[in-house]
């Protein structure tokens, strides 16, 4: 275990001096994530009524999640990476630990997440978001979302093993994550999808990602009806629940994945 | 190298294969290939694309299980000890790369620690292996930076940092130009004067003469033949007869007058315009050939006998096969 905490570190510290040299890294965890708050407030903010509430407001616990959960697909490029360069193999020659390479992966995209989310607050507070909920709450809005995507990115962990290059990952990753954080409430409340796709957006673990953030930040309007789903009055519970789920069942997939991965 | 200068353990082979199998799908990558590789010797692996080397060595290195046979790597069991295994070598090859983000330093030092080295330590040994690599100028600037032949070293410094006994270089010196070539074989030479192992794949017939004690030449996945350099050369007996030709034009009307001479496969060169022969009694084939050569007015501009290369055993030997499955 010992040897498995310092190997992943050791893999964890070469993945963050990455950030500063690939120009791709830079711009998926800081450009990107400020793009969307910006665009998302002057495009789409002055056309988008919430009854009773600002949504800038609103929207800002959406882009969180929607980035957080588009952030674990980092996890998904950088191993299917490290697969076709034969970084992997030079690993699988190594007496270190099986599980460090994905563990250490996964562990520095939070770093990589956590950039993001700072950014994006940064940004949020300049177009007019505010955190009207107390520090504490706020702090387990934080943690929240980078757990949910550090369980995120051990799924995303298994298909960059599985996939034979790393271009694969983006197509592969936007068919699933497209619908997965728009068939929610991250952009617009879920009450005003049509039937399926109400019921959908209720039990979507981002919805309920987003729901408690977004409660948590104290960002929904006061006069909004309580939700009626299940997940969405559980939330925080709900999405916990998901998270610990990913890491159970994807984690030891990842590992196996590993340990029969690489070229020959 | 006779005796192993140093050794950590006390068995008399570093490298010990039997049957090893490996298909994939309907493609048979290795045949029931067997190996020793005596404590402190340099093995070849030599054959083309394709024959089987880079899945051999993975096997070796715990990368690939195979689906017969069995082999120990410095007395350890690949299959039921993979872990003491790892400790016990290191990989250097065309597909076990390092980190072209990271600079040369970086890069040894992450290695280092990943063979369970304390930080401090892995740095110190990385810098003396920059140094001694000749790279001290460059250790600070990312790989991608690097020429091919550079990268190669760093490579190779990998596999050295933890000093294994045992060592494993897949076609190291592949697609480099012969004096980076050369740098690369001077130092795998002092490693081998220390007392490492090394098991050595390549395409490369004076790579095998220049580093290996032994070669195994395989081919479709089995050996094909094996032993020294002198003793493979030997096999084929006899000297060749290298002809060069004033015009290419020549090449085949010469091919027709040599044939009754050669007592083996006969190889033209056409951009050299070369035709080489193996032949039983030297001196005697190259006095009758001259005489036809000049009685039929080709014009020459050089012949000689020589000692056979590997480059004629491999050729004769993965002919003859070649033949064989064409019947």
């Amino acid at each position: 275990m010992i040897s498995m905490i310092r190997d992943a570190t050791t893999i964890a510290r070469r993945n963050m001096i990455r950030i500063r040299r690939v120009p791709e890294v830079m711009v998926f965890v800081i450009i990107q994530p400020l793009m969307f708050v910006l665009l998302f407030a002057y495009v789409f903010g002055g056309s988008i009524d919430i009854p009773g509430g600002n949504y800038r407001e609103f929207l800002i616990a959406g882009i969180f999640t929607q980035t957080v959960v588009f952030g674990a697909t980092f996890t998904a490029s950088g191993l299917a990476e490290d697969v076709q360069k034969g970084l992997i193999n030079r690993f699988r020659s190594l007496p270190m630990s099986r599980s460090a390479v994905v563990a250490g992966r996964t562990a520095s995209d939070v770093v990589y997440n956590m950039l993001s989310i700072i950014i994006m607050s940064l940004a949020g507070l300049a177009v007019g978001w505010r955190i009207r909920g107390s520090v504490l709450d706020a702090v387990v809005a934080y943690l929240l979302l980078l757990f949910f995507s550090y369980s995120f990115s051990w799924v995303m962990a298994c298909l960059g093993l599985l996939v034979p290059t790393p271009e694969v990952v983006n197509n592969a990753t936007f068919i699933v994550l497209f619908p997965l954080t728009f068939i929610a409430n991250t952009f617009v409340p879920s009450d005003t999808l049509p039937g399926v796709l109400k019921t959908i957006a209720e039990w979507n673990p981002v919805s309920t990602l987003t729901h408690a953030v977004r409660v948590r930040f104290g960002n929904l309007p006061a006069e909004t009806p309580k939700p009626t789903a299940w997940p969405l009055q559980n939330a925080m519970l709900y999405s916990l629940g998901w998270a610990i789920l990913l890491i159970v069942v994807f984690a030891p997939i990842a590992t196996r994945l590993y340990q029969r991965t690489g070229k020959r | 190298m006779n005796d192993a200068v140093r050794s950590t353990h006390s068995g008399e082979f570093a490298v010990e294969a039997r049957g090893l199998t490996k298909r994939y799908g309907g493609v048979v990558a290795l045949d029931g290939l067997d190996l020793s590789v005596p404590t402190g010797s340099v093995l070849g692996l030599l054959g083309p694309n394709g024959a089987g080397k880079t899945t051999a060595v993975s096997i070796l290195t715990t990368l690939l299980t195979p689906d017969a046979g069995t082999a120990r790597v410095a007395g350890v069991d690949v299959l039921s000890e993979p872990q003491r295994v790892r400790s016990l070598i290191g990989l250097s090859g065309q597909y076990a790369a390092v980190d072209e983000h990271l600079t040369a330093t970086e890069n040894l030092e992450m290695i280092g620690c990943l063979y369970g080295m304390r930080r401090r330590a892995a740095r110190k040994k990385a810098n003396e292996l920059i140094e001694r690599f000749r790279l001290s100028e460059s250790a600070n600037r990312p790989l991608k930076t690097f020429s091919g032949g550079m990268r190669r070293r760093i490579d190779l410094a990998g596999a050295l940092l933890a000093d294994p006994p045992v060592l494993f270089l897949d076609e190291p010196t592949t697609g480099l130009d012969p004096r980076s070539r050369g740098e690369l074989w001077d130092v795998i030479r002092e490693r081998v004067q220390a007392g490492t192992t090394v098991v050595l794949t390549t395409q490369y017939l004076e790579e095998a003469d220049q580093l290996a004690h032994e070669i195994v030449v395989i081919d479709h996945g089995h050996a094909i033949a094996r032993g020294t350099s002198q003793e493979l050369k030997r096999r084929i007996g006899g000297e060749h007869l290298d002809i060069h030709l004033a015009f290419p034009e020549d090449l085949s009307r010469v091919e027709t007058i040599v044939r009754p001479f050669a007592i083996g496969a006969i190889r033209i060169d056409d951009q050299e315009a070369l035709v080489s022969i193996p032949v039983a009694t030297g001196v005697e084939a190259l006095g009758s050939v001259m005489v036809e050569l000049s009685a039929q007015n080709v014009e020459i501009v050089d012949i000689g006998l020589r000692r056979p290369t590997l480059d004629d055993v491999f050729m004769d030997l993965t002919g003859h096969k070649s033949q064989e499955d064409q019947s």
